[in-house]
């Protein structure tokens, strides 16, 4: 079981307010025994997608990011923020749904 | 099971289906570019299933990439990037690799081949590939008396004997070479020693340089370029002798000349490696004698490939022809084709030889006189062409120095196509019907790239399953990425194929990908708008928008630009600038107290220690900075590990000044003349946390003994008798090795300050993002450099201290965030959770 494997069930995780995570960066958080990146845009919008890269396992919520991709620290591979698809001929990830509710906090919602 | 009755003969007439009988034992001797490419068609035919196969290789390596040792010797390339196949790979695929063992002798009767190693092998298919060596001429004095080879004379065929031209090009008192040959060879050697700095005379026997692939005008013209290149060029010469009694001091030429010099090398022709086939009752003429199946001659299971092979009459010299070969052995081998034939190859040459662009084929000059000869010459270019023409079908070519036609004429070459009227089409493109005919009349099956075998299909069909970039389209197929020499025709192809639409590489000319600036466009757009954040520039002037892969080296930019006037989004930069430290494979980061001029004291070891051993630190390691590096701190840990440190932290990560090498100088060396530990912190002190396009590393010695090795850093300072001191700018010793260029050499440890800092400056604005020093003064030359840091020739030195001394101003202690992060969860972990740690623990 990887560190990223999230059990199915289609489960709503509310992570708390969404200023933990500084526009333009990526935050990782621990969510039901995986972790998923948070990604929040420098437009305000929020990404997620699993925190290890298929490539070597980096830590892609320390990746740099831009509006459509996430670039991961260790070798540079690159992820659709919003597909998970790589760019760069890497493995691709699933991505999550995320969003924001009325007091402004992060919710995560995991596959069903 | 096979029977008793079965011969080899009649086994090797169809293949075994896989994992039934016994496999085949299969004996290849020579590991080389010919030998490992037989032994690859032959697993691509699925030759694994049908032998068991041994290789003996004569170097102690794995296969390389011959034809890229040019590359090696001049610094182009490091040697561990061109290997093929390394030991793994023979591992991998199960074969038995001797590697550094020598086959002696081969028993054709019993089929045994017998190796220095006292190792008898039996066979069942013999392959033999021993290549070539290089030929040394007859001439006085080019062995000592106990009969080794002079020290100081090398021949240019093997990894070591790169590695050892290498070694002793960088030796500080050999600063003179003589290379004896100007053929391609030659020529490659020369221009390879002279990127170290050598000062080098080819010496060639021929009225004209590379006699065998052109004529005498071509020759002339080429010698314009290789003099250009600072290359002394003496034809119609022919070496006699080699001087000195126990190293080299000088060679003599015909006629009585001497030219003084400290290292020779020979180039003189190759001669293929027989002895084996000789001594083993092979028949052998000028190389072993195959037939069109590659099958030594009256031998029914002895095959032999490469340059020690006859065929036909001829013996090929490069690597085009041994590709084919390959192919028709492995056919025949495996069975899998047993009706292929090598019928021989047309050989076209075409090489980048000495940084100029040379394609030849067939005829250099007018043989009958029916033959047209048609000439195009400009020297002062460096651009000569020539065709010739009989019967209305090209029968020979020479290019030099632009080689824009030479898909086309390799192709009409090849196969006899009818030639436009007006012949002028023929050498420059407005003639042919229209710009692209060149490329779209080659056939699909027509080879692109040599070294690596790509047709002009698999390279359309790279761009058609979408890599429309030049690059991307190099990377799916590989091809372009051997000597090199296609790159322009895999250009061209593939901008035909992607018709019109390719998409140009950025890169190539913009300083980040996303602008299409380059960097002083870049710098005038910034200053003339006032932008002074990397968001602002994304929004002014990037036509798609914010880009990651841009952000790094605008941020670079903007700091270096505005030093205390930019503002910092803490999202531009690299994760490694974001916490201050350098991320590892497995996602911790590494501190490095900070230690000026490699000097530390009781207080800080014992601090460092007691850190240590509280924080569990994986890994302690001494760094070639002469630092201490702690690695594998968890992101969330850094905070804690520097406050309990206390102590500054050094830079050893990201894009900026790192350190200041120094040895023990003249306090406690006998040797020293200047005290480099002092001057070594001063300016580690000034400098500290600069941004720069690449890191910068320094050095500095207290006498021109050199122990902090200051010749090979980017800024190297080095004391000399009388209080003076040397300092040498572009030097590098990691993946690329060069010896720095001497900038100046100035009277005072003020002075060093001063002309460092300015050529820092200069550097910071002038080089290409991630262009470290060792490309940046090369490229725009240390007399240009000299003029404008030395003698202030454009004006702008008071310009550039200004801007440097702003940098130094406006640094802050970025460890500082240990108490006041920067940002929300600046230090929270983005590790998995259970992977923790991945870095081995000695
Ligand atoms: C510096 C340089 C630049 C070149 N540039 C180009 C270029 O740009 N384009 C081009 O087409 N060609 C170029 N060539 C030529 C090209 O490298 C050769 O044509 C090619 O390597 C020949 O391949 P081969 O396998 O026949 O011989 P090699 O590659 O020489 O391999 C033969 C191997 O067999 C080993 N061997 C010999 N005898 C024995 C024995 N008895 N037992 C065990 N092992 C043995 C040798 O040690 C050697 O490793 C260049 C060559 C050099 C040296
Ligand atoms: S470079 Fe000179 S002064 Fe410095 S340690 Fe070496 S010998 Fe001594
Ligand atoms: S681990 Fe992410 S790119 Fe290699």
């Amino acid at each position: 079981m990887s560190a990223n494997h999230i059990p199915a069930g289609g489960k709503t995780f509310v992570l708390g307010p969404v200023e933990q995570i500084p526009l333009g960066e990526g935050r990782a958080f621990a969510v039901d025994g995986g972790q998923v990146a948070v990604f929040r845009l420098r437009d305000g919008s929020l990404r997620a997608l699993p925190a290890v890269c298929p490539h070597r396992g980096g830590p892609l919520a320390d990746g740099t990011i831009d509006l459509a991709v996430v670039v991961c620290p260790l070798h540079q591979h690159a992820f659709d923020l919003a597909t998970g698809c790589s760019t760069t001929g890497a493995d691709n990830l699933r991505p999550y749904a995320v969003s924001m509710d009325r007091q402004q906090n992060l919710v995560l919602q995991l596959p069903v | 099971m096979t029977s008793v009755l079965d011969t080899p003969r009649t086994r090797l007439s169809g293949p075994e289906p896989s994992g039934q009988g016994p496999r085949r034992r299969l004996v290849v001797i020579g590991n080389g570019m010919a030998g490992a490419r037989a032994v690859e068609e032959i697993l691509a035919r699925g030759g694994a299933g049908q032998f068991t196969i041994t290789m003996f290789g004569d170097e102690p390596y794995g296969n390389y990439n011959r034809i890229m040792l040019s590359h090696v010797l001049s610094g182009e390339e490091s040697d561990a990037d061109i290997f093929l196949n390394s030991l793994s790979w023979y591992q991998d695929k199960g074969i038995t690799l001797h590697a550094g063992v020598r086959v002696d002798r081969i028993d054709r009767f019993t089929k045994h081949v017998f190796s220095n190693d006292g190792r008898v092998t039996p066979y069942d298919i013999l392959i033999i590939a021993t290549g070539s060596r290089s030929h040394m001429p007859p001439m006085d004095g080019l062995y000592t008396p106990a009969g080794s080879v002079k020290p100081g004379v090398f021949a240019f065929r093997t990894i070591d004997d790169t590695r050892k031209m290498v070694a002793y090009a960088q030796h500080e008192h050999h600063r003179r070479a003589v290379v004896i040959g100007g053929g391609l060879l030659g020529l490659e050697a020369a221009y390879g020693l002279r990127s170290h700095g050598i000062n080098v005379d080819v010496v060639h026997s021929a009225g004209h340089l590379m006699s065998a692939q052109m004529g005498p005008d071509g020759g002339a013209v080429l010698r314009r370029s290789v003099e250009a290149l600072g290359i002394g060029v003496l034809t119609g010469s022919r070496t006699t002798a080699v001087l000195g009694s126990d190293r080299v001091t000088g060679i003599s030429l015909r006629g009585g000349t001497d030219i003084p010099c400290d290292m020779v090398v020979v180039a003189a022709g190759i001669r293929p490696n027989v002895d084996l086939a000789v001594l083993s009752g092979l028949p052998v003429e000028r190389a072993i004698v195959v037939d069109d199946r590659l099958r030594v001659q009256d031998e029914d299971d002895i095959y032999a490939v490469g340059e020690c092979v006859q065929h036909r009459g001829e013996v090929y010299g490069l690597v085009a022809p041994l590709w084919e070969q390959a192919v028709v052995l492995a056919n025949h081998v495996t069975g899998t084709d047993t009706s292929a034939m090598y019928l021989g190859s047309r050989t076209a040459t075409k090489l980048k030889v000495a940084g100029v662009e040379v394609a030849s084929m067939g005829l250099h000059g007018p043989e009958l006189d029916t033959d047209e000869h048609i000439v195009f010459s400009e020297p002062s270019r460096g651009v000569f062409k020539s065709i010739v023409v009989r019967d209305n079908k090209m029968v020979g070519a020479t290019l030099l120095g632009d080689s824009r036609k030479v898909a086309y004429l390799t192709e009409a070459y090849d196969r006899g196509l009818p030639l436009p009227e007006e012949r002028i089409g023929l050498m420059f493109d407005f003639g042919t019907p229209d710009g692209d005919a060149g490329v779209g009349e080659l056939s699909d099956d027509a080879q692109v790239c040599n070294c690596n075998g790509v047709s002009k299909k698999t390279l359309v069909d790279a761009v058609q399953g979408g890599c429309a970039t030049v690059a991307g389209a190099m990377e799916a197929t590989r091809a372009g990425k051997g000597c090199g020499s296609c790159k322009l025709l895999v250009r061209q192809v593939v901008e035909w194929a992607a018709d019109g639409a390719v998409e140009e590489d950025p890169v190539a000319n913009y300083y980040v990908p996303a602008i299409p600036l380059d960097k002083q466009a870049l710098m005038a757009e910034i200053r003339k708008r006032g932008l002074r954040s990397v968001s602002a520039v994304f929004q002014a002037l990037a036509p798609g928008g914010e880009d990651a892969r841009s952000k790094m080296g605008l941020a670079s930019l903007l700091k270096t630009m505005l030093a205390e006037r930019y503002m910092d989004e803490r999202d531009a930069r690299f994760i490694n600038d974001r916490v201050h430290g350098n991320i590892q494979r497995d996602g911790t980061f590494s501190v490095v107290p900070q230690m000026k001029g490699g000097v530390t004291s009781v207080q800080q070891l014992r601090r460092i220690a007691d850190v240590a051993e509280k924080h569990n630190v994986p890994l302690i390691k001494l760094t070639g900075g002469q630092r201490i590096d702690l690695l594998g701190i968890r992101k969330e840990d850094l905070p804690q590990v520097w406050a309990d440190l206390d102590m500054p932290s050094g830079y050893a990560y990201g894009k900026s000044f790192r350190t200041v090498k120094t040895c023990v100088g003249k306090d406690f060396c006998r040797y020293g003349t200047g005290d480099s530990t002092k001057l070594g912190i001063e300016i580690e002190s000034r400098f500290q946390g600069i941004e720069a396009p690449g890191k910068l590393k320094l050095a500095v010695s207290g006498c021109p003994r050199n122990c902090a090795e200051s010749l090979v850093k980017d800024v190297g300072v080095v004391a000399v008798e009388g209080g003076r001191w040397e300092i040498y700018v572009g030097g590098a010793a990691g993946a690329h090795i060069r010896k720095g260029d001497l900038l100046a050499t100035v009277d005072d440890p003020e002075q060093v300050k001063v002309l460092a800092g300015r050529f820092m400056q200069y550097y910071r604005e002038q080089a290409n993002w991630l262009e470290r020093t060792y490309a940046f003064v090369p490229r725009v030359g240390i007399e240009h450099l000299r003029g404008v840091i030395v003698d202030d020739a454009q004006g702008i030195a008071a310009q550039l201290d200004a801007a440097m001394q702003a940098s130094v101003d406006s640094y802050v202690d970025p460890w500082l965030d240990r108490d006041d992060p920067q940002t929300p969860g600046q230090f929270r972990t983005s590790l998995p959770l259970t992977v923790l740690p991945q870095v081995p623990v000695r």
